[in-house]
């Protein structure tokens, strides 16, 4: 960064806002004008955007740009505090602008609905100092990092699951970048997702947090930021761990001699097919092992025998089921199997079908063949059979 | 020699829950053949079906990656902890 002297100064509305950064000489005037003068890209308005958003457009950084393309939703709202409850149904960016400027007149706001892609990356990374990362899938992760590590900029990386998060800083100079940690991504439904797996509303509170720590600091050129160094936090114990990160000298983006030059097809990369999810594949290549909601309830009624293996965690079995289920959390069915007739029909199921086809196939694995998954899962035999039962 | 593995969240649901495994084994390959054997469900998250661990899931040592040490044959003294750290992507939705 340059000259302090260079950098925008402070109005008197300003000074008075700031003044607890002033006091202290690690900040100061020199690194308000700093952050003034700074500006951060946040990939996301959720979980982890919101509170690092917020937080950074308080400690007065100047320019604060947001990627996303979602509306609203009430599901969001346990944990994505930057919306309101009167915001659901609208546009993110726009909630997230409002809240912004509401929080921090003095700072500019840009917004940007689209979906980040090989092709606007580099041209919205550009302007900014510092990229925040708070996606929720592989190929935008991998996108961001490369997209960092292309332009030079550092990456203010944060991940979260359940109780678990993970942070780090990225693609800073001479630093490690995220393929340093993971060169390959794992196949698609090998790792759920947090709509699968559930997220502690708190959680992304803190590692978002971290996140906007982290962007200070860079900004503010103090402290030690958390560049070769991976955090992980434990909220369930409440336990943080720190792990070494090196650069690898054979990293394909960072390395001594890159083979990834420029963006790539990232959905490729990581094993997803155009418009077809993980799920969707799986279901494809078995549609003989599938069934829909409106088919079992016509063979229920019927009166065939069948046996429905519900896969999901008993306390989401509190929430809504199939009459008649049986509860195998799918954890518990490699060691549980032989609690399953051989000769009833089994149908699987859990909420989406995701979980309850990985039961199937490890169920074929076993010996049985008289299986059919239930398509969509209970979410679309409560749309399209059981209307009563409440969703999630 | 007990070694304790730090099984993350995401494969909690393959261990009945467990958050830390306690194994014995004189370097990582060896505590990780033993933490698969005691939770078989594991076995495919951390290996490929040829039986080499997965590029996308870091063994740490303490808090040192053992693909900069000596890979599977890194040594193990009583005490250390082995952690998995797997991918995760969560955040936005």
């Amino acid at each position: 960064m340059s000259n302090a002297a260079d950098f925008p100064s402070l109005g008197p509305e300003e000074i008075k806002r700031y003044s607890r950064h002033l006091i202290m000489p690690e900040v100061g005037m020199d690194g308000q004008r700093r952050l003034k003068a700074g500006s951060v890209l946040c990939i996301g308005a959720g979980g982890l955007g919101s509170p690092a958003a917020m937080y950074l457009a308080a400690a007065g950084v100047g320019r604060i740009g947001v990627v996303d393309f979602d509306v609203v939703d009430y599901s969001n709202l346990q944990r994505q505090i930057i919306h309101g409850t009167k915001d659901v149904g609208r546009s993110k960016l726009a909630s997230a602008k409002d809240r912004l400027l509401d929080i921090n007149p003095h700072i500019q706001v840009d917004i940007y609905e689209e979906a980040l892609s090989s092709e606007n990356a580099l041209r919205l990374f550009g302007p900014y100092d510092v990229i925040l990362d708070g996606t929720d899938n592989f190929p935008t992760r991998y996108l961001t990092n490369d997209a960092c590590v292309l332009l030079g900029k550092p990456n203010a990386y944060g991940s979260i699951f359940r109780f678990e998060g993970q942070a780090s800083v990225f693609a800073t100079k001479g630093g490690p970048c995220y393929r340093c940690l993971y060169p390959e991504p794992p196949p698609p439904g090998l790792v759920p997702s947090c709509a699968e797996g559930g997220v502690l509303g708190v959680l992304p509170g803190v590692i978002g947090v971290i996140q906007a720590t982290e962007t200070i600091k860079l900004l503010t050129g103090i402290g030690e930021p958390l560049i070769g160094r991976f955090m992980i936090y434990d909220a369930l114990r409440m336990k943080c761990r720190e792990l070494k990160l090196k650069r690898d000298p054979e990293c394909p983006v960072c390395g001594d001699h890159p083979t990834v030059t420029k963006l790539i097809d990232y959905d490729e990369f990581c094993g997803i097919r155009p418009d077809v999810t993980a799920e969707a594949q799986a279901m494809a290549a078995s549609s003989q092992w599938e069934i829909t909601a409106i088919e079992l309830k016509q063979r229920l009624d019927k009166g065939d025998q069948l046996f429905i293996l519900d896969v999901r965690e008993p306390n989401e079995y509190q929430v809504c089921k199939i009459e008649g289920s049986t509860l195998i959390p799918l954890g518990e069915v490699p060691r549980r199997y032989q609690e399953l007739p051989k000769d009833v029909e089994i149908i699987c199921q859990c909420k989406m079908g995701g979980r309850s086809q990985k039961a199937l196939d490890f169920l074929r694995t076993v010996g049985f063949t008289n299986m059919k998954n239930l398509k969509g899962g209970i979410l679309d035999w409560i749309d399209k059979v059981d209307p009563s039962q409440p969703k999630y | 020699m007990a070694i304790k593995v730090l099984i993350p969240t995401p494969l909690r649901p393959f261990t009945d829950k467990l958050d830390t495994v306690e194994v014995a084994g004189a370097t990582a390959g060896e505590a990780l053949a033993a933490l698969v054997a005691k939770h078989d469900g594991l076995k495919k998250h951390l290996y490929t079906d040829e039986g080499k661990l997965r590029s996308f899931v870091n063994i740490y040592v303490n808090d040192e990656d053992i693909r900069y040490q000596q890979k599977e044959q890194t040594p193990l003294k009583e005490g250390d902890s082995i952690s998995i750290i797997p991918s995760v992507a969560g955040g936005r939705q």
